[in-house]
């Protein structure tokens, strides 16, 4: 058995082993799911050591028949881009369980219930991006909605019925279509090559124009719901508003960037053609996002709302990237997922810790923290500059990446994005402004600052947007090598420039 | 070229010390403003060791490169984190180190009181490390990251006591008023890279001849554009004046020493792509010519210490910028006059800060008269910077600006008597409202409204101020002298391979240049002496209303920006609610019965859409196996 498959299945052994604890032994369930998703964690990052960064093809590879009759196989394996992006999921867990502590005690159902989701969760993300199997992958697609719905639906604030309901239903329609893409490729790969799920024999499909198109966009809209792209958006900020702030974290920091993995897995990989057919349209799509979400961000009075507005606006920019075609494009894409995932992490576990404190999430209730607490202050200050794309924090490489990377081919495109950095300014500046300086506004003179279980969870986040600014290779060695070859696939080859040396 | 394993600890030294001061919290209290000291001296000293270095190695080896490592490399695009010392960024490296740490001297005792003085060290220390990088980067992606640091380091000394409102929001205005040139940077970058395939600056140089002029303007532009809102030029000016909120010390050291200079720098570093690129340098001499009057005109009308100074920063930064216009002799001159600049105006704004601090924090100079005889000390180093900055001679301003005046007058034809005659007006309003500050601070009256009587600040201060005034007496002729800059900067910028005419020989420039000086001199004496009311007068011209007002640069940015962008949020707003999300929400009413009904289907909801999913899968199943069948 492949190390990829035992990473993905222990946190749902975990889960099982959760019928052994006493539901009333709250603090044991906590400290049972921390351990499993922490060892899960570790166990992942034996995954990158294993990696072999010169290879581009799929590695910890493994395939059994699942249901022969159809050819559908339990086929699992990684490349860089889903390398990174279950590492990305499996250290964001143990933190937002460790940083959400008490966010699921006033829940509808028992705590338990909530770390079991959690966990069941963990594998669903985990397969999500190792399935190399299409059918599989719908399965890990759709099925990842329930715990995600019952997680909103049973431990979020005021509203939270009505959100998880718009969630389902966003998703349930962007999976349907997705569903009729998939019959429609199976059934050519029957007539051509003979019937499969395999992600790398449907690549070699010669599919007629008119089909592919149709096949494309039933995938593309469906991981640009997900993702979420202008106009499919809006269940986004609703849900984010009403789940609790961990979930929030699991949802834009990870579930969201299913989306944008699967534009690069399934709708360039399989549909090369159809892509660049729709180019146009998506990178418009995109610029749109990217000013849109910025401006929706400025005008929002709650603090949930502005985050997520902002990661509309930054969905927008690695989007424009992913379909810029260049490797630097591409690349910076990948790159900016992860860096997203960590910085969207840290703006909403402090946020999340604030509003528990003050119980309100109205950005106008908070002031002078930086007076009251300090420590608070200084990290959401600090993941607020990763916000805003400081250069020296991580967000700055990826997207510059994709400015630059886009610029080489729509140039258009990327200089409207980069007016996107003065908004960016102003969305994370005024609320900081109006939470962190001025005088303490009444009812928060009492507030206290982070404790010991709350530093330790938020250090690492901070760490790592610190460290992948300065420092990135690491990670762009893993994704290079398949960000090119993605985009050679494609049939694309980067602009040349001008000079020639 | 030569290696050197020293540039890095330039850097690292005070970054690191940043964040120790920053981490140690209130523990660092009792020794983080001697730490923050050490570290800046010993930037210094570095930068000291490694110009006597530099002048003791042959003209061609004088650079020095260090790489650090591989910062991103995705296809064709590297971009390593490698510092270049070389002549032009050693003359910076020892004003921001030399000047920096005079200013951190001075701030121990001028920030004495201030509980948070630890935290004012660290963020000093942090603006350090970013200007250095600044200057140090080899490519223009790691001077980016060096100049949104410098960005962020002047934010956080802005809104330093950021609990007053105003101030937070003065801070805000730095730093999105700087992003709109950071825009300028970023497309900068990015054109560079799709035209040279490189963002270094030797890559870049390299290629020049080969780039298409289209593409070498564009970058022009856009860097100008960078310019503009580093050194509150023209149009991204506004944000100066506010700045002023920050310690005295900051505005001395970031916004008139140093931070704001880093446009000057930005496109002297660029002096292979502005040589080619005639158009974007006619742009940089328009926005100088326009920034030198308008900071001067609203100079005349500030009666704010900070703020007179400040708008004097701005029309000074002015002159910097247009000579950078002026070719490759330019850019030695507007060096020249960055470095005097430096000394005169840091002195002066250290002085205006010992004033403050002997006048209960008092900003306002109709408050202040007579105070010239308790301060000797403060008065006389001030004086000095005074002279400097209007152009007397021998002082450092009148070698700096004479050269400036000069050049722009040999340009020749209409664009000579236009840039002449603006620097010529320009140094005239300057010797105005700069003899308006000095008599309404040190002579006449005393206006101050309280029995307290001034004193002079402690020696931690006037020490630094004095080696200061030593600059502003001499930087100009030591630079001067034998044309030492000019040949000293020769291989970087090659000021001596255009030969200039001279239409006019420099005596009778030099003799124009004193005599509007002593006209604005004259003026301001004429219409200042005497007995000076404490308020400002009420009944004045418009034109002087509208230098109140700042030429009502806030109205415009009003008027052109903010209130259409506020009106954008808002429809923004409505639309994503009523329209966007209202067709979801139709569709969605049509599959749910609407209102409360929803508490009671949601279970079964979700339980009929698992339904649905197996449903699906079944689907797909049997279209398969009919398919296939």
């Amino acid at each position: 058995m492949s190390l990829l498959t035992l990473v993905g299945a222990l946190p749902l052994v975990g889960a099982a082993l959760m019928y052994f604890i006493p539901s009333k032994n709250i603090e044991l369930v906590k400290k049972f799911a921390l351990l499993v998703t922490t060892l899960v964690a570790v166990a992942s990052i034996f995954l990158a050591i294993g990696f072999d960064k010169s290879v581009t093809s799929m590695q910890f590879t493994q395939s059994n028949s699942w249901i022969s009759a159809f050819n559908i196989n339990f086929a699992v394996g990684l490349d860089g881009i889903s390398l990174v992006l279950i590492l990305l999921s499996t250290i964001l867990v143990p933190i937002v369980v460790l940083a959400t502590w008490h966010e699921s005690d006033g829940g509808r159902w028992s705590v338990k219930t909530f770390y079991v989701l959690i966990l069941i969760l963990e594998t669903m993300m985990i397969g999500v991006f190792a399935a190399t199997d299409l059918f599989l992958f719908y399965v890990f697609f759709e099925a990842m909605l329930i715990p995600v719905y019952f997680l909103i639906g049973g431990y979020g604030s005021a509203n939270r019925s009505a959100a998880a309901i718009k969630f389902l239903l966003y998703s349930l329609f962007g999976g349907l279509l997705m569903l009729a893409s998939i019959i429609g490729v199976y059934v050519i790969s029957g007539n051509q090559i003979g019937a499969t799920f395999d992600l790398t024999q449907l690549a070699t499909l010669e599919i007629d124009n008119q089909t592919e198109n149709f096949l494309f966009l039933g995938f593309f809209i469906a991981f640009a719901i997900k993702a979420p792209l202008w106009p499919f958006h809006t269940w986004l900020p609703d849900a984010a508003k009403s789940a609790t702030p961990g979930t929030s974290v699991l949802l834009l920091g990870v579930l969201d960037k299913v989306g944008t993995y699967g534009m690069i897995r399934f709708c360039i990989e399989l549909f090369p053609d159809a892509s660049k057919t729709f180019t146009p349209l998506i990178i418009t799509l995109a610029v749109i996002s990217i000013i849109y979400g910025a401006f929706m961000a400025i005008g929002q009075k709650d603090i949930k709302g502005l985050i997520a507005f902002t990661s509309i606006s930054h969905f927008g920019f690695i989007t424009m990237g992913i379909f810029a075609m260049t490797t630097q494009g591409m690349s910076g894409s990948n790159l900016y997922m992860v860096n997203h995932g960590f910085s969207t992490a840290a703006l909403f576990l402090i946020a999340g810790w604030m509003m528990a404190r003050r119980n309100s999430s109205i950005i106008s209730d908070f002031g002078g923290l930086q007076r009251v607490t300090p420590v608070m202050a200084w990290s959401f200050f600090i993941a607020g500059l990763s916000g805003l794309a400081l250069p020296g924090l991580a967000s700055f490489v990826s997207e510059f990446l994709v400015l630059v990377g886009t610029y080489t081919r729509y140039p258009v495109a990327a200089i409207i994005g980069t007016l996107g950095i003065i908004l960016a300014a102003l969305y994370i500046l005024i609320p900081i402004q109006k939470t962190l300086h001025g005088p303490v506004t009444p009812g928060n003179e009492k507030m206290t600052d982070l404790n010991l279980r709350e530093k330790i969870a938020i250090a690492p986040v901070i760490a790592i947007i610190v460290v992948m600014g300065f420092y990135p290779k690491p990670v762009l060695d893993l994704i290079n090598p398949t960000s090119e070859k993605v985009v050679t696939n494609a049939g694309f080859t980067d602009p040349v420039a001008e000079v020639n040396k | 070229m030569q290696t050197s394993e020293n540039l890095l600890w330039l850097i690292a030294l005070p970054l690191f010390s940043s964040a120790i001061l920053l981490l140690a919290g209130k523990r660092a209290n009792s020794w983080g403003h001697i730490m923050g000291t050490i570290v800046s001296a010993s930037t210094f000293t570095i930068g000291i060791i490694e110009f006597f270095a530099m002048q003791s190695r042959s003209e061609e080896n004088r650079a020095v490169t260090q790489k650090i490592f591989t910062w991103i490399s995705v296809g064709s695009f590297n971009v390593d984190a490698s510092l270049l010392l070389d002549q032009l960024s050693i003359c910076f490296v020892l004003l921001i180190t030399g000047v920096g740490t005079l200013i951190h001297v001075y701030s121990i005792a001028y920030m004495s009181h201030d509980l948070d003085r630890r935290r004012f060290f660290a963020y000093l220390n942090l603006f350090i490390a970013s200007m250095l990088l600044l200057v140090l980067g080899d490519s223009y992606l790691n001077l980016y990251v060096g100049w949104e640091g410098v960005g962020l380091a002047s934010y956080l000394l802005i809104g330093f006591w950021n609990e007053k409102p105003a101030y937070a929001t003065a801070a805000k205005k730095a730093f999105v008023a700087n992003r709109v040139g950071d825009v300028g940077l970023s497309l900068a970058i990015m054109i560079s890279f799709a035209t040279f395939g490189d963002v270094s600056f030797s890559g870049m140089k390299d290629g020049v001849d080969q780039a298409s002029s289209t593409q070498l303007t564009a970058i022009g532009l856009m860097l100008l554009l960078a310019a503009c809102g580093k050194s509150a030029q023209f149009p991204l000016q506004s944000w100066l004046g506010d700045a002023m909120a920050g310690p005295t010390p900051v505005s001395a050291l970031i916004h008139a020493a140093t931070m704001v200079t880093a446009g000057v720098y930005l496109i002297t570093r660029s002096n292979f792509v502005f040589d080619a690129a005639p158009i974007a340098q006619l742009m940089v001499l328009i926005v100088g010519g326009v920034t030198l009057l308008f900071g001067a005109i609203i100079g005349m009308a500030k009666d704010d210490i900070k703020k007179a100074l400040a708008a004097s920063t701005m029309s000074q930064i002015g002159y910097m910028i247009l000579a950078t216009g002026l070719g490759p002799i330019g850019y030695a001159f507007a060096i020249m006059h960055l470095l005097t600049h430096g000394f005169f105006k840091a002195s002066m704004f250290l002085g205006a800060g010992s004033v403050m601090h002997g006048m209960k924090d008092e900003v306002n100079m109709r408050k202040y008269g007579g105070i010239g005889k308790f301060m000797p000390i403060t008065f006389l180093t001030f004086g000095l910077g005074y002279l400097a900055i209007i152009g007397v001679p021998p002082f450092a301003g009148f070698y700096s600006k004479d050269k400036i005046i000069e050049t722009a007058l040999n340009e020749g034809g209409i664009k000579g008597l236009i840039l002449g005659s603006a620097t010529l007006l320009g140094a005239m309003i300057t010797a105005f409202y700069m003899t308006r500050v000095v008599i309404l601070t040190f002579f006449g009256n005393e206006r101050w409204g309280h029995k307290d009587e001034p004193h002079e600040s402690p020696a931690l201060m006037l020490i630094p101020i004095g080696l200061l005034s030593v600059g502003s007496v001499a930087s100009g002729y030591l630079l001067y002298k034998g044309d030492w800059l000019v040949h000293w900067l020769e291989p970087v910028v090659n000021p001596l391979k255009v030969h200039h005419k001279e239409l006019l020989p420099p005596i009778v420039v030099s003799i124009m240049a004193v005599a509007v000086v002593l006209v604005g001199v004259s003026v301001a004496i004429l219409k200042y002496r005497g007995e000076q009311p404490d308020k400002a007068p009420e009944r004045v011209s418009v034109f002087t209303r509208a230098a109140r007002k700042d030429l009502f640069q806030d109205n415009f940015n009003e008027a052109a920006f903010m209130r259409p962008g506020q009106s954008v949020v808002k429809n923004l707003l409505n639309i994503d609610h009523l329209i966007i999300d209202g067709m979801v929400r139709a569709v969605g009413s049509v599959s749910l019965s609407a209102g409360n009904k929803l508490r009671v289907v949601q279970n079964g909801y979700v339980r009929s859409y698992a339904l649905l999913m197996v449903v699906g899968a079944l689907a797909l199943i049997a279209t398969i196996w009919l398919i296939t069948a």
